[in-house]
C-alpha cells in the first residue's frame, strides 16, 4: 500500500480512536477542539509524509503528532489553566501534565463511552445516527450527507445541532455501570441497528458507502459484544442479525448494479463466513430468558441463509413473524409476515390476511397483493403492480416491479 | 407480556375471553392436541397483531383455581355454577364491538378440540388523571 492509499485509510480507522480518547479526557464540551487537533494532524501527515516520504511506524506517528498538538494547544489556552487542570487533577494527582493516552484498551473503552454519550436519549434519534457516522466513524460531512441522501448543508445542521444538545445537556462521557445498561442500551441498539439498515436498504447506488455503513455498524456492535459488560444476549442477537443480512450483500445486486430479488439470488455469491459468524453470535445470543425483537429477527435472518423452501423454513420463519409482530407492529413485518404466510398456508389464505392490514397507501402493501394474486388472478396482480408502480419514488423499487410484471406479460413493452 | 401502545382516541379496547369446559373427561384435549393447536393459535393471534390491533397477548389460565364466595367459604374450581370456566384472554383494539367479534370469529377455541367459545366486552377506560 502506497501512501496515496495508506492516508485514506488511516483516516477511516485513526480518526475516529483518537477522537474518542481526546473527548472522553477533555469531555464532550471540547469536542470541536478535539476534532480540530485530529483534521490537524492528518493536515500535517499529508503535507510532510508526501515531501518526506512515509515514517515507519504511520499510526505511531500520526499518535505522536496528535498527542504533541494537544499538549501545545492546552499550553496556548487558558482552558488548560482554568478548566481541564481542576478536572485532570482528580484523576491525574501526580501529573500537571495531562496523558493522551493512545494504548489500545484506552482507545476501546473511550470509543465504547463515546457510543453510549452519542446514543444519548437526550439526543433526537436522527441526530444520533449522524453522530455515530461522524464521531464513531469518522465520516466527514459530505460522507454523513451521502449516507442519509441529504444536502451538505442539512448534513452540517444536523451535526451541529447533535454536538450542541450534547453539550447543553451536559452528558458524560463515560461507559454506564451493569445496572444502568437497562435503561441505556436499548438506544444505543437502535442507533446501531438505523445504522445498518441504512447501509442495507438505502435507495443509494453508492454500493461502497452503503457497505461502509453496514461494516460501521457491525464493528461497533462487535465493539460492545468484546466488552465483558456489554457482552450481553441482546446485543449479541442485533450482531447476528447483522451478519445475516450482510452475508447477502453482494448477492443482492447484479453486474450492471440491478436489484437481485432473494428468490433469484446466486447462493455462490452469499458470504458464508458471515453465515457462520451470524450462527455465533446467534448462539451466544440464546442464553436468558429475555426474547428480544433482535432475536426474533435474527431467527428469521437466520433462515432466510437457507436457500432451499421447505416447510419448516417458512412455518419458522412465519411464528416468528407472529411472535416479532406481538412485540412490536411495524407495516413492513406486517407485510413480511403475509409473504410468510403464503408460503407456510397457502396463497389464498395470504391474500385475505393482506386484504384485512388495512395499507392501502403503502406502495409494499401492492407489490406484496400483485405478487400473491401471480398464479390466482393475473389481472389482479397486474392491477395492484400498477398501483405500487405509481406509488413508488424509487428507481430501485420501479425496477424490481416492472421486473415482476414483465415476469407476468412477457410483451409488456409494447402494451395495446 | 408486552403492552402495544396504540393512539387513536376513536378506538375501544375489548377484551377476548375465551371459555371452554374444562371439567368434563370426555371434552379434555389429548397432548398431540395440545401440541397441534399451537400454530393455529399463533397465526390467529399473528394475524390479529398485524393488523396492529393487538394490545395485548394476553395470558393463558390455568385449569385450577379457587373461588371465593365470602369470607368463610372458598371452593376449588375455577367455575362458579357452570362447568364453563375462562381459559385465556387477548385484549384488542377496534373501533366497535362488530369488529372486535369480526376477530374472535378466527379464534381456534371455537374448534376442535376446544369447541368453546368467546366472549367480547369493551373495557371501560379509566377516566384521565388530571
Amino acid at each position: 500500500m502506497d501512501g496515496h492509499e495508506l492516508l485514506p485509510n488511516l483516516f477511516r480507522t485513526e480518526y475516529r480512536k483518537i477522537i474518542a480518547v481526546l473527548c472522553a479526557t477533555f469531555g464532550i464540551d471540547h469536542v470541536e477542539i478535539a476534532e480540530d487537533i485530529v483534521a490537524d494532524t492528518f493536515l500535517s501527515a499529508t503535507e510532510l509524509w508526501g515531501t518526506k516520504g512515509l515514517p515507519e511506524n504511520p499510526t505511531a506517528w500520526l499518535y505522536t503528532v496528535a498527542k504533541n498538538k494537544t499538549r501545545n494547544h492546552l499550553k496556548r489556552t487558558s482552558l488548560f489553566a482554568n478548566t481541564i487542570t481542576p478536572a485532570l487533577r482528580n484523576d491525574l494527582p501526580v501529573s500537571e501534565e495531562p496523558s493522551i493516552d493512545l494504548t489500545e484498551e484506552r482507545i476501546r473503552d473511550s470509543q465504547l463511552a463515546m457510543i453510549f454519550t452519542v446514543c444519548d436519549p437526550r439526543i433526537p434519534v436522527e441526530a444520533q445516527v449522524a453522530l455515530a457516522l461522524n464521531l464513531l466513524c469518522g465520516f466527514g460531512v459530505q460522507e454523513v450527507a451521502d449516507a442519509f441522501l441529504i444536502t451538505r448543508e442539512a448534513a452540517y445542521k444536523r451535526l451541529h445541532r447533535g454536538k450542541e444538545r450534547l453539550r447543553s445537556e451536559r452528558i458524560r462521557i463515560e461507559q454506564p455501570e451493569a445496572h444502568e445498561l437497562d435503561d441505556r442500551l436499548p438506544a444505543v441498539l437502535t442507533t446501531l441497528y438505523l445504522l445498518f439498515s441504512e447501509g442495507y436498504y438505502s435507495s443509494s447506488t453508492n454500493t461502497i458507502l452503503r457497505k461502509d455503513l453496514c461494516g460501521e455498524a457491525m464493528r461497533l456492535a462487535y465493539l460492545l459484544v468484546q466488552n465483558e459488560t456489554t457482552n450481553l444476549p441482546v446485543v449479541n442477537a442485533l450482531l447476528s442479525l447483522m451478519c445475516f443480512h450482510a452475508s447477502r450483500f453482494d448477492a443482492r445486486f447484479s453486474a450492471n448494479g440491478d436489484v437481485v430479488l432473494y428468490g433469484d439470488q446466486d447462493v455462490g455469491l452469499w458470504d458464508m463466513e458471515l453465515v457462520r459468524m451470524g450462527e455465533h453470535f446467534l448462539n451466544q445470543a440464546s442464553t436468558g430468558s429475555n426474547l428480544s425483537k433482535y432475536h426474533l429477527e435474527a431467527g428469521i435472518a437466520y433462515w432466510h441463509t437457507h436457500k432451499d423452501d421447505t416447510t419448516e423454513k417458512w412455518e419458522s420463519i412465519l411464528q416468528l413473524y407472529n411472535r416479532l409482530l406481538q412485540i412490536e407492529y411495524s407495516p413492513v413485518a406486517a407485510l413480511n409476515r403475509t409473504y410468510a404466510l403464503a408460503k407456510a398456508n397457502g396463497y389464498e389464505q395470504a391474500i385475505v390476511e393482506a386484504e384485512k392490514l388495512d395499507l392501502t397507501a403503502n406502495h409494499l402493501y401492492h407489490c406484496l397483493l400483485g405478487h400473491l394474486y401471480v398464479d390466482i388472478d393475473r389481472t389482479m396482480a397486474l392491477h395492484h403492480f400498477d398501483i405500487a408502480l405509481s406509488m413508488t419514488t424509487s428507481d430501485m423499487e420501479r425496477q424490481v416491479i416492472v421486473q415482476q410484471m414483465d415476469a407476468i406479460v412477457p410483451t409488456w413493452n409494447s402494451p395495446p | 407480556m408486552t403492552i402495544n401502545i396504540i393512539e387513536d382516541t376513536t378506538m375501544n379496547d375489548f377484551i377476548l375471553l375465551f371459555r371452554r369446559d374444562s371439567v368434563s373427561r370426555e371434552n379434555q384435549p389429548s397432548p398431540e392436541q395440545m401440541q397441534s393447536s399451537i400454530k393455529p393459535w399463533q397465526d390467529w393471534i399473528g394475524s390479529i397483531a398485524a393488523q396492529n390491533k393487538l394490545v395485548s397477548s394476553g395470558n393463558r389460565l390455568h385449569n385450577e383455581g379457587k373461588v371465593v364466595k365470602s369470607p368463610t367459604m372458598v371452593t376449588n374450581g375455577p367455575y362458579v355454577e357452570i362447568k364453563e370456566s375462562i381459559s385465556g384472554y387477548i385484549i384488542v383494539r377496534t373501533k366497535d364491538f362488530d369488529e372486535a367479534a369480526e376477530l374472535a370469529k378466527g379464534c381456534p377455541i371455537l374448534q376442535d378440540p376446544w369447541n368453546g367459545n368467546v366472549e367480547v366486552r369493551m373495557i371501560v377506560p379509566m377516566e384521565p388523571a388530571n
